[in-house]
């Protein structure tokens, strides 16, 4: 009964969200208040409705209810309850609606946080929105009933993928998911400008916090996935360029390009037309990911399992939400020229070069992703592009973002002197390019790649250093205080996610250039050696879970003589699918990660250990999190909400003038 | 003495390292003759150096029955099977080429992550270049057009254009906390 | 509308031209390099008399098939029934490579056994197996080991291989033969070699 209820409930939302797709929009066109007015009920019902669907299907999860087709395939009555939980969106048909809900979410959250927008935009904006809800949420019925049931049922279920029985599944596609479909409301409004043919700073205003925390969750979701596999696959490894990696990270590379494209839209007016294409393009690149993930066009180990009639509707999805809004574009776009001026030598410069890097970046990952697809349809072959090629591509294109990135804040808004600004950042250059030398051959380990990267980072670090020192002197006398609370939230963010970039880069270079590793065969009582550690393995003892049974190896972690940690990395085996796996055991330090893993027992009793150092790799995920922080502040700074006030305050002139 | 302070960190790293060196060495070497301490666990490969290139060849190289895995991620049957060969071939003195030159013969380049250049994986190398360059192409003119753009627009009033400034300035400022009258 | 406002969307169209025709394909079958190339050398004892080996040569001149099978592999026995039928119909002469019998075998850990007791346990289990089933094969031979089968660039079991008159391969077919692929595919691949002789 409660499946059917979820199911019902669903119904009701395709229909709430049909309501809202259609009636706003015609109201804005007739401007009609009546019709417009019914976009944020709609909204809010929806909201409502998929909720309560959602919560159906997770009852059934959590009563394991196998007469329920998808609880049958992805849980067990032995699961943790946490992987009941989770367990919904551990599959197509559920992470579906978690997407659905996802922007069903971001909707409620437009209609409570946007009062004081224009009545006719804020309609448009729902209105787009529940289009693409209403193509999701019938994606959802027509192709994915998640509330199929199983008849008869069967006595037991066959239990959520082991992989994906870890804390990580719990956050991390919650996280991608609201990145990912966060892009949503940067292309309704973008849209909605588009259509209203009013595409000015105020717009690029409004779009500009939902933007960010749309990013700050992406970067956020994609660093938590990584960090995840780094611990999870037993061997250490943090970023594949897989292609659903990849569907993840383009969105996130043309939103950042998009953020920063914004800035300069909402500050001097200008590239109005190439923001709105990028706005267009992140939220595109994120509805490809899923097509990717659901079609089955690409191998992949994040696939779900795969129907060509699922991966034939979210083409047509594609065609008419992309299509529309492209056609659109076309229509539009030619009205978007103008703004302020600038200089060859300004921010604006520095801005927009970095705009065509990250977007040539964006570009090329798509073209790696998608060439093997190129080729076999165009019957030349298969092939396979992976790490390598990325790798080779990347860290060239990377390199000169970098650069514009911290030469950029220094450079003025609309004019600048080419030689002054050089003579500014010159002597931090130099001397970052001396640390690059001199860290690498610090480390015994002079390559190119190592010098570049401690280069590039060195160079992060001074310049944020002299860049917030700068910021410092311009109010000389005032006292500290002052002189803090005179920075805004925007540029301390703008600060931080630069600084995150440097910390990013160390993590990287130092873990891809110093990390070591050793496979051992051990014996109770014996040890190893690895960069300086003793490792002491105690024996294995059973530790067995409740839907898996498992060895867990007793390692203690010695520097000399003194005891650091004990750490204890298991095997198990899932007894449902029967499918073995290694827990990984780390001792995560500031400066380094220690990281063991159990391999199976051999016929003498040893068992194989795989050691390995991984040094700086913490500063990868330290990295993330100071850009989702400098996302957080760039988001929340007063000058938002001091003006959505003052509209507000505006619009409700313009209704009392109206009454 | 703080400025020192980064490099005295990246000291100690180099010494940690070379230390590890040193282990990573005298394990290798004592697990390679008759391992004087009974209580040091031997390493399961019997040459590290050669375990070492052969996990760097494989992580570059495709199982063919995974969803996209490499051959040292991977392990499937024919994962080991195919180590096993990259191990064997080059503990023969196979160059890495010969030996992956082995496995296209047979596999085709599907077994490749690092496609080779040739014809139809021209657009697929050369792609990034090409896009960086028309891009740069791209901004170099729009940036043009813009100047001339603005010159034309030079007719402006005196007051006209002390307005603009005015706007602009304060636009441009708009870091700092403003006044609500700075924006309209 | 200015033209260049159109490049993203018919770049758009293009893409959406390209993954609706990827819908199409398989990205998981891998063609082989081997098509039209001489068949890997090979000489491996033969799975009825394993005193005795088993070549190429043997098969010279005649139009034949190399199907790659072991006695775990699930979709094997889809097949089998048509290969034992093939094999009534005389259609075409096909050589059995049985495929690491013990060593694939997930069930069993072969590691550290013996080979002269691996392959008395391969024989005796790839020959039960026939016998239950019905051997279609003009004789199998044992890869105990799996190193022909990757001289072949075998990836998955079972595997089929089409050889000519010259030891050429000539098609590849990849998973369980379906009646179609025999009937479409197969079959009309071996008539057209027997013709060109």
């Amino acid at each position: 009964m409660i499946p059917e209820l979820g199911h019902f409930a669903l119904i009701l939302a395709l229909v709430l969200s049909l309501v809202q797709a259609v009636v706003p929009l015609v109201g804005a066109q007739r401007n009609s208040m009546a019709l417009m007015a019914v976009g944020r009920p709609a909204a809010q019902g929806q909201f409502f409705f998929i909720v309560f669907s959602y919560v159906c299907l997770t009852w059934a999860f959590i009563q394991s209810d196998f007469s329920v087709q998808l609880a049958a395939s992805n849980s067990h009555s032995a699961t943790p309850i946490m992987y009941k939980i989770t367990g919904v969106w551990g599959n197509h048909e559920g992470s579906l609606l978690l997407w659905a809900m996802s922007l069903s979410l971001w909707t409620v959250a437009v209609t409570v946080f946007s009062r004081h927008l224009p009545d006719a935009f804020l309609a448009r904006v729902l209105g787009v929105l529940g289009m693409v809800s209403a193509g999701f949420i019938s994606f959802t019925l027509v192709t994915s009933n998640p509330f199929e049931r199983l008849l008869p049922a069967v006595a037991e279920g066959r239990d959520l993928n082991p992989l994906l029985q870890d804390p990580g599944m719990i956050i991390h596609p919650p996280l991608l998911y609201m990145g990912y479909v966060g892009f949503s409301v940067a292309f309704a409004f973008a849209i909605a400008a588009l259509m209203s043919g009013r595409l000015d700073a105020a717009w690029a205003r409004w779009s500009r916090p939902w933007t960010t925390i749309a990013w700050v969750f992406l970067t956020a979701g994609i660093a938590v996935g990584s960090g995840w596999a780094y611990y999870e696959l037993g061997w250490g490894g943090w970023w594949f360029w897989d292609p659903v990696e990849n569907a993840s990270f383009m969105p996130w590379l043309l939103g950042t390009a998009l953020i920063h494209s914004l800035a300069v839209t909402e500050k001097r007016g200008a590239f109005r037309s190439w923001t709105v294409l990028l706005a267009i393009g992140a939220f595109s690149l994120s509805l490809l990911g899923t097509f990717l993930v659901r079609s089955g066009v690409i191998t992949s180990v994040h696939a779900f399992a795969t129907d060509p009639k699922r991966g034939l509707y979210i083409l047509a999805l594609l065609v008419i939400v992309i299509g529309a809004s492209l056609l659109l574009y076309a229509m539009r776009a030619s009205k978007l020229t103008g703004g302020g001026s600038f200089a060859f030598v300004s921010r604006e410069t520095a801005l927009l070069g970095n705009n065509v890097l990250l977007t040539v970046a964006s570009a090329s990952v798509l073209l790696g992703t998608l060439y093997p697809l190129f080729l076999d349809a165009l019957n030349l072959g298969k092939i396979s592009v992976g790490p390598p090629y990325f790798e080779a591509v990347f860290v060239p294109l990377m390199t000169p973002v970098v650069v514009l990135m911290m030469f950029g804040p220094f450079l003025r808004w609309k004019d600048d002197d080419l030689v002054a600004a050089v003579r500014k950042v010159a002597p931090a250059f130099v001397a970052s390019v001396l640390i690059g030398f001199g860290s690498a051959w610090a480390v015994d380990h002079v390559t190119w790649r190592t010098v570049l990267g401690l280069t590039l980072a060195a160079w992060v670090v001074l310049a944020s250093v002299q860049l917030l020192a700068g910021r410092f002197k311009e109010r000389a006398g005032a006292s500290v205080g002052a002189r803090l609370r005179s920075i805004t939230a925007a540029w301390w963010g703008m600060w931080l996610a630069h600084l995150g970039v440097g910390v990013f880069i160390i993590g990287v270079t130092m873990v891809g250039s110093l990390d070591q590793h050793l496979d051992v065969k051990m014996k109770e009582g014996q040890h190893a050696e690895l960069a300086g550690y003793t490792f002491v393995f105690r024996g294995a003892v059973d530790a067995d879970g409740p839907n898996y049974d498992a060895a867990r190896g007793i390692i203690e972690l010695r520097r000399g003589e003194r005891l650091l940690d004990t750490l204890t990395p298991e095997k198990r085996v899932y007894r449902a699918q029967g499918m073995p796996m290694t827990e990984a055991s780390l001792d995560i330090g500031v400066f380094r990660d220690v990281y063991v893993s159990l391999g199976e027992q051999l016929a003498d009793g040893a068992w194989i250990v795989s050691l390995y150092y991984k040094p700086f790799i913490s500063w990868i995920w330290l990295g993330c999190v100071l850009m989702g922080l400098g996302g957080v502040f760039a988001a929340a700074d007063r000058r938002y909400r001091r003006l959505a006030a003052r509209e507000a305050a505006a619009a409700g002139q313009r209704v009392a003038a109206s009454a | 003495m703080p400025a020192d302070a980064p490099l005295a960190r990246l000291r100690r790293a180099a010494l940690t390292v070379a230390a590890a060196a040193c282990c990573v060495l005298g394990a290798a070497a004592s697990a390679a003759t008759a391992p004087a301490d009974p209580a040091l666990a031997p390493t399961v490969a019997v040459n590290p150096a050669l375990e070492a290139d052969t996990m760097e060849l494989a992580h570059k190289l495709r199982c063919l029955v995974c969803q996209n895995q490499s051959i040292a991620e991977s392990n499937a049957p024919l994962a080991l099977d195919l180590r096993d060969q990259v191990r064997e071939q080059l503990a023969a003195g196979k160059s890495k080429d010969e030996v992956v030159d082995y496995l296209v013969e047979r596999y085709g380049d599907f077994v490749l992550y690092e496609p080779p250049f040739k014809a139809v994986t021209v657009l697929l190398w050369l792609g990034p270049a090409a896009l960086l360059f028309g891009g740069a192409a791209w901004l170099a003119f729009r940036l043009r057009r813009r100047r001339e753009e603005v010159a034309a627009e030079q007719h402006l009033s005196d007051a006209d254009r002390a307005r603009a400034r005015a706007l602009l300035d304060g636009a441009a400022g708009a870091e700092q906390p403003e006044s609500p009258e700075s924006r309209s | 509308m200015k033209a260049k406002f159109l490049v993203p969307l018919l770049l758009f169209f293009g893409l959406v031209g390209f993954l609706a025709f990827g819908l199409t394909l398989d990205p998981r079958e891998v063609p082989s390099p081997l098509i039209d190339k001489p068949a890997p050398q090979f000489s491996l004892a033969r799975l009825d008399q394993p005193a005795q080996s088993f070549s190429l040569k043997e098969m010279q001149g005649q139009v034949w098939m190399l199907n790659v099978w072991a006695s775990w592999c699930v979709a094997c026995r889809q097949e089998h029934p048509l290969l034992v039928q093939m094999a009534k119909q005389k259609i075409v002469p096909v050589v059995g490579l049985n495929y690491k019998e013990v060593r694939g075998d997930g069930a069993i850990n072969a590691r550290g056994m013996a080979l002269e007791a691996e392959t008395a346990m391969a024989i005796e289990r790839a020959r039960r197996w026939l016998t239950d089933h019905g051997d279609p094969y003009v004789l199998s031979v044992l890869d105990i080991d799996g190193r022909v089968g990757i001289d072949f660039g075998v990836y998955g079991v079972p595997e089929t291989f089409l050889i000519d008159q010259n030891g050429r391969i000539r098609y590849k077919h990849i998973g369980p033969i379906t009646p179609e692929a025999l009937k479409d595919v197969l079959i009309p691949k071996i008539e057209e070699l027997r013709r060109a002789s």
